[in-house]
């Protein structure tokens, strides 16, 4: 992001005004004659929308422009099988009139598609009932001034289809040429996305800020006894093109996991301490944080509710939530609803420290605003994570392992929490461990606890941050868990 | 990996206007005409693709959200585009705009056409309009009803649930609507124009009682308008008691156990069984890349003789019909499992070349911006002879399984779990303690196999289910007669 993106007080959104910002052109994007995101025109869109919406009679009102640009390219046993390549925005808007709320967006920027939406927008909200408490945040809470987090590679947008194939080419043939076990592919993706995204509220913000996106993902497929096929997974994200792993490593990788499940077999039903990798972990952190928002709170559906101040998990757990990390997945220099970002810790030491609030939540629960409020185009300001993190420890992630016997989960999949009671209950696989080492690759079988006493029989928290998405965690242990088997 | 949700998780579906604009009747796609589709599908294949075709969709959509006894805020939202696709043998090229000038739709095709290269242009393409099947004609679009009735059904449900117990603590009720019309054309020649409404309505009830806390829900969705909330068991009130109901039947809920055990599936929300099990192992694209575990065994044996697995897109009005699927072709129904034997996958264009079939109406995409996959419809187990009494009475300890939110399937090696809300114990051929949420982890053909008893009593979920697959949402439809499975793990707390 650069300074030019300037970040000030709505007075009276002039269309043209706002903030400039040097647009900047890579050369395959020069050549095929679409420009990319631009923050400066997505913010003067969101101010024209603004002041139409005034205009239109709203007391009050926030408007929310994203513009992307997507390529995604597939590759399947050395061919192309998809290549997707598009640009798309769209505009979100919320109205307050005489306390009345209504949230509406739309794809069609023209300017009787936008004076339209204005006029609707604001006889929409007479449909709801008056809430003060959803009124617009106080001027004081928003950003003052936008910090640079270094969201945007330039080099990614030289980036084109064919060097998008190489790359993919790249990583499924090193799959496949690394074991002859490794049979068929579901394919190799790489992703590229470029976005830019403005806000602007008339309690006097308005602001805007564009970022870059990679990822590349192989995923191979081999045979195993009795019909079954075994599929896996090893993937790399990053804002920064240099940041990447190689697509050869990411294939190589990719095979080594997915022939390590081969001959997976169920156990029979125990209790045993369970070691969750950090693929298996960032779903736990996850399902933590949304037992931590405020929204949850005041709606009573978590079981953390009243247990602010107490222990919520092992001391050796400390959960922040950081959207100003630079270069991260997660970060955001202003909330969605143009309130200045913080770093919140939400667990020190095993002991809740806060619940994450957007305005509403806060104003529910008779506190401040966390600045934690993310807004999508489809849908109105609500709690959400930015940077999530669980803080690595000091435990070498192998010692994790030195268990008599346990179990190593590396999936788990299904639904199986229920936030209100605190009840975990999902489907794994991974591997089973005795004295030390993974004896076998298992599957189908369950791991089951109160939510509540797998955070707070966390035991060993491993030193292996896995920092490549927005929820960052290491592997961790916990004391002990149901596995449900034969 | 692919997974089945319910509730109102699924994509913001935003909203229509208020009542003065003509929605249903509005042709947004208006300006699409046959000329047109002919001159972009002439630039689609400008680079020598064997197929291709255009997806015009405009949606319009509304929801209206009850907390606290207040309608806190109500939503609308358009959205309108273009997909183009352009085949050439498997390989896909896509594009999509939300601008519909035809300079940005023709840049629009040039680009998807990047995937083929060489060749020359063809002439315009000559482009024909196609009847369509009407498996949800609709007498008026709930979008075209006063908002302030719809908020009226949601008072009716927020009162139903209150007045259920003093127990219940909160409740939010909350209906969406949307409007969906498509037009597809093909370099075949054929544009068909379909109109696909939704209406989903949503109860979710929360009971405290000496602090401890339990949820409930209870909601349907389908292709109706208003007329949906008088068909049996889905008024507003019906639904708000049955999720009072619910959170109220888990205050007194037991830790489930944990091991295997012998399950009956209730009728209905147990279809995910279906869906889970052998659905997504069965769409054709898995079959052609060899990646699911049904890969090549079409006239196998795949299930016991008692199941006959069927994907039903013409269902009346249900959530996962289709009058056309998302590349042009009508609805069907298809037998996928006759009697225990595998005699269908589900067949989307580029699969159907692939095998030499017809497509099975089964190619859907959540959008403009998606590239069509083969998806299921409304996914059923026909129904067997037994009476569903003596399917419980059969079990001496097992679980009984009624509500589900949501299940997940890794389709290489069929793993599937499901995620049960409401289920029972089952103790001498009687349901028990109602068991607190549990998941259940089997993997397909085996638990196919496993199938030993099917009830007489067929039911259709009228649940909100959405499918996921490689990133892309679609409605579904379940359905199911109760059944036994011999043998399948429950992954509860309790191993004693």
């Amino acid at each position: 992001m650069s300074t030019e993106e300037t970040v000030g007080a709505v007075e009276r959104p002039i269309e043209g005004e706002g903030a400039t910002l040097r647009r900047t052109i890579g050369p395959g994007e020069a050549r095929r004659g679409r420009p990319l995101p631009d923050p400066a025109e997505c913010q003067r869109q969101a101010e024209r929308m603004l002041s139409l919406a005034l205009r239109a009679g709203a007391d009050g009102a926030e408007v929310l422009v994203r513009d992307g640009r997507e390529l995604e390219v597939k590759v399947r046993m050395g061919e192309p099988e998809l290549v997707k390549e598009a640009g798309s925005r769209g505009l979100g808007l919320r109205v307050l009139k005489q306390h009345r709320a209504a949230v509406t967006y739309t794809s069609d920027f023209s300017d009787a598609g936008l004076e339209r939406l204005a006029r609707d927008s604001v006889e929409l909200a007479l449909l709801s009932e008056p809430e003060p408490l959803a009124d617009l945040p106080r001027p004081e809470t928003l950003a003052r001034e936008l910090p640079d987090l270094g969201l945007w590679d330039d080099r990614v947008t030289e980036l084109d289809v064919p060097e998008a194939i190489r790359w993919a080419r790249l990583g499924e043939a090193a799959a496949l040429k690394s074991d002859a076990r490794v049979t068929n592919s579901e394919g190799a993706v790489f992703g590229r996305s470029m976005g830019a995204s403005a806000f602007a509220t008339s309690a006097g913000f308005s602001g805007s800020f564009r970022g870059t996106n990679l990822s590349f993902s192989v995923m191979p497929v081999c045979d195993d006894a009795g019909g079954k096929k075994r599929s896996g997974v090893a993937w790399t994200a990053s804002r920064y093109l240099k940041e990447l792993v190689d697509p050869e490593a990411v294939g190589l990788d990719a095979a080594r996991r997915t022939l390590a499940k081969l001959g997976s077999r169920k156990i029979a039903t125990c209790e045993v301490p369970v070691v969750f990798s950090p693929d298996a972990a960032r779903g736990l952190l996850g399902q933590l944080a949304s037992v931590m928002s405020g929204g949850a709170v005041w709606r009573r559906s978590t079981y953390l509710a009243e247990r602010e101040g107490t222990p919520v998990a092992s001391s050796l757990c400390d959960v922040v939530d950081d959207p100003l990390l630079p270069r991260a997945a997660g970060s955001r220099p202003y909330d969605g609803e143009g309130i200045a970002t913080r770093t919140n810790v939400l667990v020190a030491a095993g002991i809740l420290r806060m619940f994450l609030c957007d305005t509403y939540a806060a104003r529910k629960l008779g506190r401040q605003s966390t600045g934690s409020a993310g807004r999508g185009v489809g849908g109105g300001p609500h709690v959400t994570t930015s940077n999530l993190i669980l803080r690595p420890g000091k435990t070498p992630a192998r010692e994790l392992e030195r268990l008599e016997r346990g179990l190593y989960v590396t999936d788990l999949m299904g639904f199986g929490f229920n936030g209100v009671t605190g009840d975990f209950s999902q489907g794994a696989a991974g591997f089973w461990i005795e004295r030390g080492e993974r004896a076998f690759p298992v599957s189908e079988i369950t791991v089951s606890a109160s939510f509540d006493e797998l955070w707070k029989g966390i035991d060993a928290v491993g030193d292996d941050l896995d920092t490549r998405s927005s929820i960052l965690t290491p592997s961790f242990r916990t004391a002990r868990m149901t596995v449900g088997g034969t | 990996m692919a997974r089945l949700t319910t509730g109102s998780s699924g994509p913001a579906t935003g909203s229509h206007p208020p009542d003065r604009l003509p929605t249903a009747k509005l042709a947004p796609l208006g300006g699409i005409d046959a000329a047109i589709s002919g001159r972009l599908l002439s630039a689609a294949l400008g680079s020598g693709g064997d197929f291709a075709d255009l997806y015009f969709e405009h949606r319009f959509g509304a929801d209206y959200v009850l907390e606290e006894g207040r309608v806190k805020s109500v939503g609308r939202g358009i959205s309108v585009g273009l997909g183009v696709r352009v085949v050439r043998g498997d390989a896909t090229g896509y594009a999509y705009t939300e601008e519909l000038s035809e300079d940005r739709m023709l840049e629009t095709a040039r680009t998807a056409a990047q995937i083929a290269s060489g060749g020359g242009a063809p002439g315009p393409v000559a482009v024909r309009i196609a009847p369509v099947p009407a498996f949800y004609p609709i007498v008026e679009s709930s979008l075209d009803v006063a908002g302030i009735d719809k908020v009226a059904l949601l008072r009716r449900a927020d009162l139903a649930a209150r007045a259920a117990d003093p127990r219940i603590v909160r409740v939010e009720a909350s209906l969406a609507e949307e409007w969906r019309e498509v037009l597809v054309v093909s370099s075949d020649g054929e544009l068909v124009h379909d109109r696909q409404p939704m209406i989903r309505f949503g109860v979710h009830a929360v009971a405290e009682e000496n602090g401890q806390r339990q949820g409930g829900r209870s909601g349907g969705a389908g292709r109706f308008g208003l007329e949906y909330f008088s068909r049996p068991g889905q008024s507003p009130e019906e639904h708000g008691a049955e999720a009072a109901r619910l959170a109220l039947g888990m205050l007194h809920a037991v830790e489930a156990p944990a091991g295997p055990m012998e399950v009956v599936l209730g009728p209905g929300e147990s279809g995910i069984l279906l869906h889970e099990a052998v659905g997504h192992g069965l769409e054709a694209d898995f079959n052609r890349k060899r990646t699911s575990n049904y890969t090549d065994q079409i006239g196998q044996k795949v299930a016991s003789a008692l199941c006959t697995v069927i994907d039903d897109g013409t269902l009346g009005h249900a959530r996962g019909t289709i009058n056309v699927d998302d590349e042009g072709n009508p609805g069907r129904r298809n037998v996928l499992i006759e009697n225990g034997i595998l005699v269908a996958y589900m067949q989307d264009r580029i699969s159907a070349k692939h095998f030499g079939l017809a497509p099975s109406g089964n190619g859907r995409r959540q959008s403009f911006r998606h590239e069509p996959l083969p998806r299921m419809t409304n996914t059923l187990l026909s129904p067997g002879t037994d009476a569903p009494e003596d399917i419980i009475r059969s079990v001496k300890r097992g679980v009984y399984a009624k509500h589900f939110s949501g299940g997940q399937v890794n389709i290489s090696n069929g793993d599937f779990v499901f995620s049960l809300t409401e289920s029972y114990l089952i103790e001498d051929g009687k349901l028990t303690a109602p068991l607190k949420g549990v998941n259940l982890i089997g993997n397909g053909p085996e638990v196919l196999r496993n199938v030993t008893m099917v009830g007489h009593d067929f039911r259709l979920s009228d649940g909100t289910w959405t499918c996921g697959k490689d990133g892309q949402s679609v409605p579904v439809g379940i359905g199911t007669p109760t059944l036994k499975i011999s043998e399948m793990t429950v992954g509860g707390t309790r191993t004693a």
